[in-house]
């Protein structure tokens, strides 16, 4: 039981297309004029191009195409909602509302020169500039990789143990199994030029003055440290958790299974977050699971897939509710009690009709919110995130960031990608000035 | 209803539907199951002298594939039959007389002597077979010892062997026409004037498959080594076609019935064939690919075709397109038509626009008022369906004759009139 409880845990969604169902699927793709699918890519992939390569049996050449763009292209391969992004902007979907499968084509692709070791680029002459990445996460990660292509030497302070950001903390194991995260994270460091500090946090071992002295340029790829708190009523009772704690934890814990998920779940979130969490606690053994969001279900972050994935796992999704009170029995969570909603016309509002759901276990996926914002002297915020313009400038001269620490983003792997790579090449723009 | 019966040369068969001279018909028990599935005939591999001849015992065919592998070319180092002459006259005379409503033709290839092929004749006239098909066709092999494709390339040898076989047999005979040539009317005019009672093609095309980059070896390849090939299937049948209306258009062959082999696969190939002078059609590739089912196909489709048609016989058929193939100064200059671009259909993937901006006219638009939007421009659109020909959706280009005012293009006004090339100003010749 407890064995094959684990293998569902890491089974992946999609088993990755072998070469044949990889040659028909890029068959499919019409090579278009100037493709809508390039536009609807965060990175900009020439994704015709690399599904050309596929078809002509280059899968090689087909990673570099996506490299070029997209260093962490295995693993947003894996995590993106491309049914939201690429492919819903692929023609084939007014042809036969059946999208080319573009997200796994393009993991065919690099996972065959992942598979080698060898990553297409070459560190440049070194330029003697040096540059601070706050962050070992997406953003961090694929500034780096950039500046380290154009010479610069590159420092990473992380405050983590390990490397990866949410690639390794926070998304689904089931996207992302045999410890790919890290390998991704080898493969890419692999260009040399680029050093990681583990457990250097800014704000405590270091602090911003310090790498703008140090440094010729500082990127801040921080991500969201704190999640948000649930606005109800009482003390927080035993058995209430944040959702990307428990993440956390399962993604790092030895043997999962191991792992108490409670009997009896309500997930409180309607994001991807949400979704995970109320995935991987049925798949860990909890006999009911609930996700409940206050408003409706078109409302919703998670995407249609998504959602579906989390209702052919047996999570019950309930919509229309929100949180009013915890419910606890000698400290220990019982219940939450919630309210109907109304949010037809935009507002959110309560009509009064009250609920409550049993529990033994509540987790919430509310999101997540910037906490380092002490640690930033100088540099200015804007909803709570840090303020840059389009390429990741900030207010102060020498800083620059990217990724989920910044206001007006998409929370998304490869947006935080996407952030990395436009402020690198901002940043060796300025230091080449 | 439809008959499907056919006569070629007075030989029954219940549809015309023969498979052609090659593995499908090497021995009785690949033509009995053959007949089991519903073929109309078989023309037998192809028989030679004893001692029989030998193949390669590595791999001997190889293939062009689609990216579905879907087969769409296919090549062969395999020589006429190697199996002793006698065994297969036996089995032949069994198989005849066990099926006697079905097309049986012998293939032959003997050296280009009269007593070889006096003495084969008459051993094939032992069998009941139906009539004899010379092979002068296979383009490998066979022809480095003078045969085959050797003799079907010099229309001098096509006629004197002709002479001979129907000097010494009275059963019908078919000559095989090697399309490894450059006009295969000549060939088939040798044919006629030797006597031959009908031509049949194509045999298969010189051709190398492919080259394995690794080993350096031509494919299929025998121990490092490889050798041309005769090329056929899907990937051949435009080239069968020409040929085949070549020869129904021709003043000297007209009226000889052509048997039409190369690349038929679905029935509408055959009713392309039928259409351009053949009387029937002969099936090779299709067959080793999917296996003898396939006839039910063929012979329903066929059929259907010809009932919604209006066509009751397959005579009926035979050579309606010949009289609409021309010469292409024949064809009329007047006649204008536009690309024009279902806008409900279009799924913008572009093409169009690109293949036309970068390799023809400049006629497709990729933005209209900064939106995506593709459009014919008929002042620059030339007409020549090359945006119809890339478009991934059917029916969704177009190619619209202009009937009235003037052509956008030229600013010349439309014509009913017919005006072809020899009359036209700028024909140095011109007779106009
Ligand atoms: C549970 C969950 C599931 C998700 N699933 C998906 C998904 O399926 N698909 C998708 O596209 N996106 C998903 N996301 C969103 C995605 O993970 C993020 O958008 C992305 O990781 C953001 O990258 P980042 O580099 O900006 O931040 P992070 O990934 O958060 O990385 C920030 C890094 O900075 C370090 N750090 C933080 N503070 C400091 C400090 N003060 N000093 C030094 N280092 C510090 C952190 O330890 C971390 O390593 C998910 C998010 C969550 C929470
Ligand atoms: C493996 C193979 C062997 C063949 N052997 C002969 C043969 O012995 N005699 C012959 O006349 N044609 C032979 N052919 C040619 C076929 O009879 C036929 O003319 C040619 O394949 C074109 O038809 P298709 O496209 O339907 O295959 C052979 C073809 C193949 C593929
Ligand atoms: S190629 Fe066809 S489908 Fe694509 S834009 Fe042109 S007309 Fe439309």
């Amino acid at each position: 039981m407890t064995s094959q409880r684990l293998q569902s845990l890491t089974e992946e969604l999609h088993p990755p297309l072998t070469a044949h169902e990889a040659g028909v699927e890029s068959d499919r793709c019409y090579f278009c004029y100037d493709a809508p699918c390039i536009t609807a890519c965060p990175t900009g992939i020439d994704i015709p191009l690399f599904i050309r390569q596929i078809k002509a049996d280059n899968p090689k050449g087909a990673a570099k195409t996506i490299f070029d763009e997209n260093i962490l292209g295995g693993m947003c391969a894996r995590v993106c909602p491309t049914e939201t992004l690429c492919e819903q902007a692929c023609v084939r979907n007014s042809q036969e509302e059946k999208p080319v499968r573009i997200g796994e084509l393009q993991r065919f692709a690099t996972d065959t020169l992942m598979d080698t070791g060898r990553q297409p680029y070459e560190r440049s002459a070194d330029s003697g500039k040096t540059v601070a990445v706050v962050g070992a996460g997406p953003a961090g990660l694929s500034c780096a990789h950039r500046l380290a292509m154009h010479g610069h030497s590159v420092t990473i302070y992380e405050s983590k143990p390990k490397p990866g950001g949410l690639n390794e903390y926070g998304i689904a194991a089931y996207k992302t199994i045999d410890d790919f995260a890290q390998r991704e994270v080898d493969y890419v460091l692999s260009i040399g030029g680029i050093q990681v500090e583990y457990d250097q946090q800014l704000g405590t071992s270091v602090n911003l003055s310090q790498l703008k002295d140090q440094f010729d340029a500082v990127f801040l790829g921080m991500g969201l440290g704190g999640t948000n708190a649930l606005n109800v009523d009482g003390d927080t009772p035993a058995g209430v958790h944040d959702a990307v704690d428990f993440i956390e934890a399962l993604r790092q814990a030895e043997d999962p299974t191991a792992l108490d998920v409670g009997r009896n779940v309500v997930v409180i979130g309607g994001g991807m977050t949400a979704i995970d969490a109320a995935v991987q606690s049925r798949l860990l053994g909890a006999d009911d699971v609930t996700l409940v969001y206050r408003r409706g279900q078109d409302a919703m972050n998670a995407s249609e897939f998504e959602q579906a994935v989390a209702q052919t796992h047996g999570v019950l999704l309930k919509t229309n509710w929100q949180p009013i009170q915890l419910i606890a029995d000698d400290g220990q969570v019982s219940g939450v009690e919630f309210e109907q909603t109304d949010s037809a016309n935009g507002s959110l509002q309560g009509t009064g009709n009250k609920r409550v759901f049993e529990c033994d276990r509540v987790l919430l996926a509310i999101g997540q919110q910037f906490d380092a914002a002490d640690a930033l002297s100088g540099v200015e915020l804007q909803d709570r995130r840090v303020r840059v313009d389009e390429y990741g400038r900030t207010s102060d001269a020498a800083v620059w960031a990217g990724g989920d620490c910044v206001s007006g983003g998409e929370d998304l792997t490869v947006s935080a990608v996407q952030a990395g790579k436009v402020a690198a090449l901002s940043i060796h723009q300025h230091l080449s000035a | 209803m439809v008959d499907l019966t056919s006569s070629f040369l007075g030989i029954q068969s219940p549809n015309p539907f023969w498979l052609a001279s090659a593995p499908p018909t090497d021995k009785e028990i690949n033509v009995v199951r053959a007949f089991e599935a519903g073929w109309g005939g078989v023309v037998w591999k192809t028989l030679g002298e004893d001692p029989h001849i030998v193949n390669v015992n590595g791999p001997r065919y190889g293939a062009v594939h689609s990216s579905d592998r879907t087969l769409m070319g296919f090549n062969n180092i395999e020589l006429i039959t190697d199996r002793p002459l006698e065994t297969n006259l036996e089995e032949i005379k069994r198989v005849k007389r066990n099926w006697p409503d079905r097309a049986m033709i012998v293939s032959l290839m003997v050296p280009c002597e009269e007593p070889n092929w006096a003495s084969i004749l008459k051993k094939v006239e032992d069998t009941g077979a139906d009539g004899v098909e010379l092979n002068f066709g296979c383009p490998h092999g066979m022809s480095e010892r003078g045969m085959g494709a050797a003799v079907g390339q010099v229309p001098e040898y096509i006629k004197m062997v002709s002479e001979w076989c129907k000097l010494h047999t009275k059963l019908p005979v078919i000559v095989k026409l090697t399309p490894n040539i450059t006009d295969i009317r000549f060939p088939a005019r040798a044919a006629k004037d030797g006597g031959a009672d009908a031509v049949s093609l194509i045999n298969t095309v010189s051709s190398i498959v492919s080259v394995n980059l690794d080993t350096m070896s031509p494919e299929p390849s025998i121990d490092g080594w490889g050798s041309h090939g005769g090329y056929c299937g899907p990937a051949v049948k435009p080239i069968a076609l020409n040929m085949v209306a070549e020869i129904a258009r021709d003043a000297h062959t007209a009226g000889m019935p052509i048997s039409g082999i190369g690349g038929v696969t679905t029935w509408r190939d055959a009713a392309e064939f039928l259409s351009l002078g053949a009387s029937n059609v002969q099936v090779c590739t299709a067959a080793m690919t999917y296996g003898f089912r396939i006839i039910e196909e063929l012979t329903s489709g066929l059929s259907n075709w010809m009932e919604e048609a209006g066509y009751e016989r397959v005579e009926d058929i035979v050579g309606r397109a010949v009289p609409n193939v021309k010469d292409w100064q024949e064809l009329n200059l007047n006649y204008i038509a536009k690309a024009k671009i279902n806008q409900d259909l279009c799924i913008e993937c572009g093409r169009c626009h690109v293949v036309c901006e970068d390799t023809s006219h400049q006629a497709i638009t990729s933005s209209v008022n900064g939106k995506r939007h593709f459009e014919v421009i008929d002042e620059e659109c030339v007409g020549c369906n090359l945006c119809v020909s890339v478009c991934p959706v059917d029916q969704c280009i177009t190619m619209e004759q202009m009937t009235e005012g003037t052509d956008p293009r030229t600013g010349q006004p439309i014509s009913s009139e017919y005006s072809n090339w020899t009359s036209h100003p700028n024909n140095p010749f011109s007779n106009g």
